[in-house]
């Protein structure tokens, strides 16, 4: 069998998929601050995502963890995506999340070529840009960094879940 | 029974004859929708050519010759269902529509607090999530007959507890789109007229993949989507036994499904046209006509067994492959769908490998079949659906390509 698909072999490099196999920082964070679900209703990914900020600064987050099941983009982009967030502060983290986001959907629709070289900061994260190839997994690779968003977000103290399309709903 | 060229059908699908990612289509998603053959193109075509105006306003010869083609496409899809009358067949937007037609329509005019609305757990979204609308509306109770775990099948034992006198309608699904679970329909509607409860079939994945009659099934409602057998999409049946349509108020309103109207009231036609405010989908139907004729001509039972032997074939070589997770009957009594999980890779990571690298078209997901899956402890499964013009070559490349699928998520494990 030949395997010489580039957009193929591009989506499935072997760190990604090392990731997906071996997810870092997987697992429940007991004294978590904030914890954020996301919810990916067309496929029934899920995952939940615990931050635990700094007790001595609370713009930093000490400690990341995260749980859940999806494919294994999802998995492999919500655990380089807590090796990535770790330790950094929220405002950091929030720019990081930009900048993923917009690598996989800045100008989408156009050329690739048009897609302009993601950012250095996001090291590791760069073997993502695959996913714009197949635009039906985008969301499989957003879905951690939603959660993120939401769990940075005003309300979060408030422990939300919410749903890829972003309606915010109380937890249970 | 006359030998059937099922290679030279398949010749009637110019889509199938195509590459994807460099390697030859093998469309295996015809439970989400089929696709159509060059006789129901043309049809649609030739209509569009020559024949087309608005129907039943004009009294011109385009108008009346659009209306008699619109009438006509009724009057065989009720020949193609054995329906009593042509008046007991109405044209919708899908199977959906159809449904959300009779739980809002008919439902709302006859289910009450205090009823209950008996499913199955095999229900796709499309025939559940009207129901709990109308449930939350009137305050009536929803229950469900269960699903015995990975075999698809209902556990009709407890059909006795859940099919009581309270029942008011009892909706279910023919053939299941996930678990290809065959349900006794005529069984249901016998035990259901019992406690004199509504029944309704949903037959979106048997109308093109089984023979049909509903006066032998007895039922009160059955619905499918014309685009799910061979015809155009945005086009759906629903039949409503004479009686039952009589009792169903209007639902949309609009033109054509009036007699009068004044400033502050109107009075209606009676069914089917009743509930078909506005200009139809007459090309659609014209389409379905020719689609019923090309099914007929095939036949369906025929048809039934073509798809059932290749689903039997995959289900039994994905069995011996080992490390897949298999769902629905295993007796070999199922429809021609067959839906998998892999213990090594996700069911996205499998459709897309297949897609890629196979040029083989799945579904994967929970298929509108969501808490289905919650129940069964499965995000997401994937999904193989056979058509008479899929082969046993097709299947065996299905089954090449899963194991390699497995190879590629192991590796390095
Ligand atoms: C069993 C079943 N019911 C209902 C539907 C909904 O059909 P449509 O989307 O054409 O309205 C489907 C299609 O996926 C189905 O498989």
């Amino acid at each position: 069998m030949d395997f010489n698909s580039p957009d193929f072999e591009e989506l499935y490099q072997s760190i990604i998929l090392d990731h997906s196999r071996k997810p870092r920082n997987f697992g429940e964070l007991p004294e978590a601050s904030v914890t954020a679900s996301g919810d990916n209703p067309s496929c029934g990914d899920a995952i939940t995502l615990q931050l635990r900020f700094d007790p001595a600064d609370a713009q930093k987050l000490a400690e990341v963890k995260f749980h859940g099941d999806g494919c294994s983009i999802c998995m492999a982009s919500a655990s380089m995506m807590t090796t990535k967030i770790k330790g950094r502060t929220r405002n950091e983290a929030e720019a990081l999340r930009g900048s993923f986001q917009s690598m996989l959907t800045l100008n989408h629709g156009s050329a690739d070529e048009a897609a302009p070289p993601p950012p250095k900061e996001l090291g590791d994260l760069r073997l993502l840009q695959g996913v714009r190839k197949f635009p039906q997994r985008i969301k499989c690779a957003t879905l951690a960094w939603h959660a993120l968003h939401q769990a940075l977000s005003e309300d979060a103290a408030k422990r939300v879940t919410f749903d890829i399309e972003g309606k915010g709903q109380p937890a249970r | 029974m006359h030998q059937i060229d099922w290679a030279a059908l398949r010749r009637d699908f110019p889509i199938l004859n195509q590459d994807v990612h460099g390697r030859p289509l093998v469309y295996l998603d015809s439970a989400a929708s089929a696709q159509r053959p060059l006789q129901v193109l043309d049809a649609i075509t030739h209509y569009y050519e020559h024949d087309h105006a608005n129907v039943h306003r004009g009294i011109h010869e385009l108008s009346n010759r659009a209306t008699a083609a619109y009438e006509a496409a009724r009057t065989r899809t009720a020949q193609f269902l054995n329906a009593a009358s042509a008046d007991e067949i109405v044209f919708t937007r899908g199977t959906t529509e159809s449904i959300n037609l009779v739980a809002s329509a008919w439902g709302g005019r006859h289910v009450k607090r205090g009823d209950v609305i008996l499913l199955t757990e095999l229900e796709h979204h499309a025939n559940l999530l009207p129901w709990q609308m109308l449930a939350q509306r009137t305050g009536a109770t929803l229950r469900y007959v269960p699903v015995l775990g990975d075999s698809g099948l209902l556990d009709l034992a407890q059909l006795d507890s859940l099919l009581t006198p309270e029942v008011k309608v009892f909706a279910f699904t023919h053939i299941s789109n996930t678990m290809a679970t065959i349900n006794p329909v005529a069984e249901l509607c016998r035990r259901a007229r019992e406690v004199g409860a509504t029944t309704l079939v949903d037959a979106a994945q048997s109308a093109g993949h089984h023979p049909l009659d509903v006066r032998e099934i007895g039922c009160d409602f059955l619905v499918f989507s014309s685009h799910k057998i061979l015809g155009p999409t945005g086009l759906g049946v629903l039949y409503g036994r004479a009686e039952k349509l009589d009792e169903t108020p209007p639902w949309q309103t609009g033109g054509e499904m009036i007699v009068s109207v004044d400033w502050h009231q109107a009075s209606f036609k009676p069914a089917p046209h009743r509930f078909e405010a506005g200009t139809p989908h007459i090309a659609g139907a014209v389409g379905l006509h020719a689609a019923l004729d090309y099914l007929d001509n095939v036949g369906r039972q025929a048809i039934f067994e073509h798809d059932q032997a290749l689903a039997r074939h995959a289900y039994e070589r994905l069995r011996e492959l080992g490390g897949v997770r298999l769902l629905g009957p295993t007796d070999g009594n199922r429809a021609g769908l067959v839906s998998f999980l892999l213990d090594d890779a996700h069911a996205h990571d499998v459709v897309t490998m297949a897609d890629v690298k196979f040029g083989l078209a799945l579904r994967g997901g929970h298929h509108c079949n969501q808490p289905l899956h919650r129940k069964l402890g499965v995000r997401s499964s994937a999904r193989a659906s056979f058509y008479f013009y899929n082969t046993r070559e097709e299947v065996d490349l299905l089954i090449d390509a899963v194991a390699e699928i497995q190879k590629f998520f192991c590796r390095g494990l």
